[in-house]
């Protein structure tokens, strides 16, 4: 009877091997962001600029103060949004990076919209803006898992050509056909009436609505993923694409179910642009958050609950940009550099995976 | 001045032909450097980044230096090193090399607007171009056949790497390697030596194809100077079925699509310039779908690609 408690793993045992991929997958993130940013303080110190003075800016402008959160909070929705349209189509093993393109053509689709329902009663204004936007969103990421599913396109090449093209797409049609006359220098769709622009939450500080529907989006994105029996299978296909079809798995209907949904998210990102901060579609629209957003859902490990924290973070920092530009005589591109090294550090970390012995059971001296 | 209404019509297929020539080089260059590191196993989407790097290390030192040619040696050395950044990192177990392409290409593009913010203002010298078209009286004529020298070495690379693929031992090693990593250690070399010295010399190329942009066509430095085109070069290596001489053509017709906007714009057309300015991305996304298969592998593809299992 004695040998029969001991082949089965110990109450402790079962609790490492439950806990510790979990440290695993937070902790080797974290080292390698604080990695990066020593990586990026060298670059600082070797331009003869103080890191410390830095990262007290950075502190300062993103997360110090009432109006710094502000600032910060407002930046995270399209970030919440950019990073969902990378993760959900990670779950099956595909690298989308194209999600700007859909920001683009969502922001503009529900500026149009906006402005064809503007007599309608504000719910519906909105509920019409952002289910188009969505949509738009949706048809063009999707399109990319279309050309993945049937015709074997790489998705990356594929998605961050069609960006371009969603980006000359929304310029021809901002010049032309929806351009307001009188927008002069920078042509612009007609402004929203102020029923349609979404306000702020009441909590004191001055933070769109877009906020809490990024964060709602996630938290369904998890569930979606991680407690269906649809993410489920995603996975599977992600992991091996042959074994899914052998178990008859929809793996067409996931791959395109997942980058429209992907696709979805950044077209939802265009619309709170619009709606909550330019109040038209324009040149602004193209502000790369879909490509930080990139980098948000690779930090998050394309953990749609991890993308919270992470998209804060690298909100904040895109935040102090303009404090560093002024007080520290650095050049606008800074945060592109840090976030650059940041991507490379991240990616570099990838192999310590299942090789470091702090993560495996038997250094804690579990039986396994 | 002679505008291009003059010779009608005409104007349109000559201005493509000698955008296509213009258009073209950046897309030679970052081409044949893909096509080198993709047949060694590796694909490199960084290349993009190379090459903007490369365009402001080109305008920078050929500004400081009065001297494009070593702007151009510049731009190259920087595409070596990210180059060989992109072979080391990826030589790691559990690292995907389009991963890290993609962070190369956003880390290439800060660094460059990094150091590039001096550099928009000033003007560098140019690189000479060579007029083929003097035998012509028409201006549009002696326009379209400036030919850059950089364009003719580029043609003259791309026959060179097709016979060095065919007929030499560093031909035959790199795609040994590229066709199998097994193969390739059960010979006796080192899969991962031959991947950095090959995306190294990528990387090279495409910071050339940069250098190009900054230095002649368009020919000054600034932060939207690439638009794709490094991106796009990666596709057209697939369009060409990893065959140099057909990077070569498939550049032309690139170059040719780039340049149907400003030719239309030249004889009055002016609307739909947006659409048109889209055309090589339509493209080349229409030659991928066409080309691509769901099934099977694609014909000519180095075994070891990541972008084609």
């Amino acid at each position: 009877m004695a040998d029969v408690t001991v082949t089965q793993a110990s109450p402790s045992g079962a609790l490492l091997a439950r806990w510790l991929p979990r440290a695993e997958a937070i902790l080797i993130p974290l080292m390698a962001l604080l990695c990066g940013l020593a990586v990026f303080s060298v670059f600082l110190i070797v331009l003869g600029k103080s890191p410390v003075d830095f990262y007290a800016l950075i502190y300062k402008a993103g997360f110090s103060s009432a109006f710094s959160w502000q600032n910060t909070l407002s930046r995270v929705a399209p970030l919440l949004f950019a990073g969902l349209c990378v993760a959900l189509p990670a779950r099956l093993g595909l690298v989308v990076i194209g999600g700007e393109g859909a920001i683009v053509l969502g922001g503009l689709a529900a500026a149009v919209l906006g402005l064809t329902v503007s007599g309608a009663p504000a719910i519906l204004g909105f509920a019409v803006m952002a289910i188009g936007a969505a949509c738009v969103g949706a048809a063009w990421i999707g399109a990319v898992g279309w050309m993945r599913f049937k015709r074997g396109v790489n998705e990356t090449i594929a998605s961050l050509l069609m960006a371009y093209i969603a980006i000359a797409l929304m310029n021809h049609l901002v010049e032309g056909l929806f351009r307001d006359p009188e927008s002069l220098n920078k042509p612009s769709t007609a402004p929203l009436p102020e029923s349609l622009r979404v306000g702020d939450m009441p909590i004191g500080i001055d933070v769109h609505w877009g906020f809490m529907f990024g964060v709602l989006a996630c938290v369904l994105a998890w569930i979606l993923m991680d407690r269906t029996t649809i993410g489920f299978a995603a996975r599977i296909a992600g992991d091996n694409v042959r074994a899914a079809q052998v178990q008859g798995l929809p793996v067409g209907r996931l791959i395109i179910g997942f980058t429209a949904l992907g696709g979805a998210c950044a077209g939802l990102a265009g619309f709170f642009e619009v709606s909550a901060i330019h109040g038209s579609a324009n040149g602004s629209l193209i502000s790369g958050y879909g490509y930080t957003g990139i980098l948000v859902a690779f930090l998050a490990r394309h953990n749609p609950l991890a993308i919270i924290p992470v998209a804060t973070l690298l909100a904040g920092f895109e935040a102090s940009s303009g404090l560093i530009q002024r007080r520290m005589d650095l050049p606008d591109a800074t945060i592109l550099v840090m976030e650059g090294i940041v991507f490379v550090v991240l990616l570099l970390s990838e192999t310590l995976y299942g090789r470091l012995a702090v993560f495996n059971p038997k250094f804690w001296g579990a039986e396994t | 001045m002679t505008t291009a209404a003059d010779i009608g019509i005409w104007g349109v297929p000559l201005a493509i032909i000698g955008g296509a020539i213009r258009v073209s080089t950046p897309f030679l260059f970052v081409s044949l450097g893909e096509c080198l590191t993709e047949r060694s196993g590796r694909i490199n989407l960084g290349l993009e980044g190379t090459l903007v790097f490369g365009a402001m290390a080109g305008y920078a030192i050929a500004y400081e230096t009065g001297s494009p040619w070593i702007g151009v040696l510049a731009a190259a050395l920087a595409g070596v090193v990210f180059g060989m950044f992109h072979g080391w990192i990826c030589k790691f177990k559990g690292v995907n090399d389009i991963a890290i392409g993609i962070a190369l290409m956003l880390l290439g593009m800060g660094l460059a607007f990094f150091f590039g913010k001096p550099y928009i203002q000033p003007v560098a010298p140019d690189l000479p171009s060579i007029p083929f078209g003097w035998w012509s009286e028409i201006p549009q004529v002696q326009a379209a056949l400036q030919v850059n020298a950089l364009f003719i070495i580029g043609a003259v690379l791309a026959v060179v790497l097709h016979w060095m693929f065919r007929s030499t031992r560093i031909g035959l090693t790199i795609r040994v390697v590229g066709d199998s990593t097994d193969a390739a250690r059960a010979i006796g070399l080192n899969p991962n030596t031959v991947r950095l010295l090959a995306t190294a010399a990528g990387g090279a190329f495409a910071g050339i194809g940069g250098a190009y942009l900054s230095l002649y066509y368009p020919g000054s430095w600034n932060e939207g100077i690439s638009s794709g085109q490094g991106l796009m070069a990666v596709a057209l290596v697939i369009f060409a079925r990893w065959n140099p001489v057909n990077c070569f053509w498939a550049a032309l017709l690139f170059g040719g699509a780039g340049a149907l906007g400003p030719a239309l714009q030249s004889v009055g057309v002016t609307s739909g310039y947006y659409l048109f300015f889209a055309a090589p991305y339509v493209l080349t996304l229409g030659l991928l779908i066409l080309t691509s298969s769901p099934n099977k592998a694609m014909e000519g593809a180095p075994g070891e690609l990541s972008i084609t299992k």
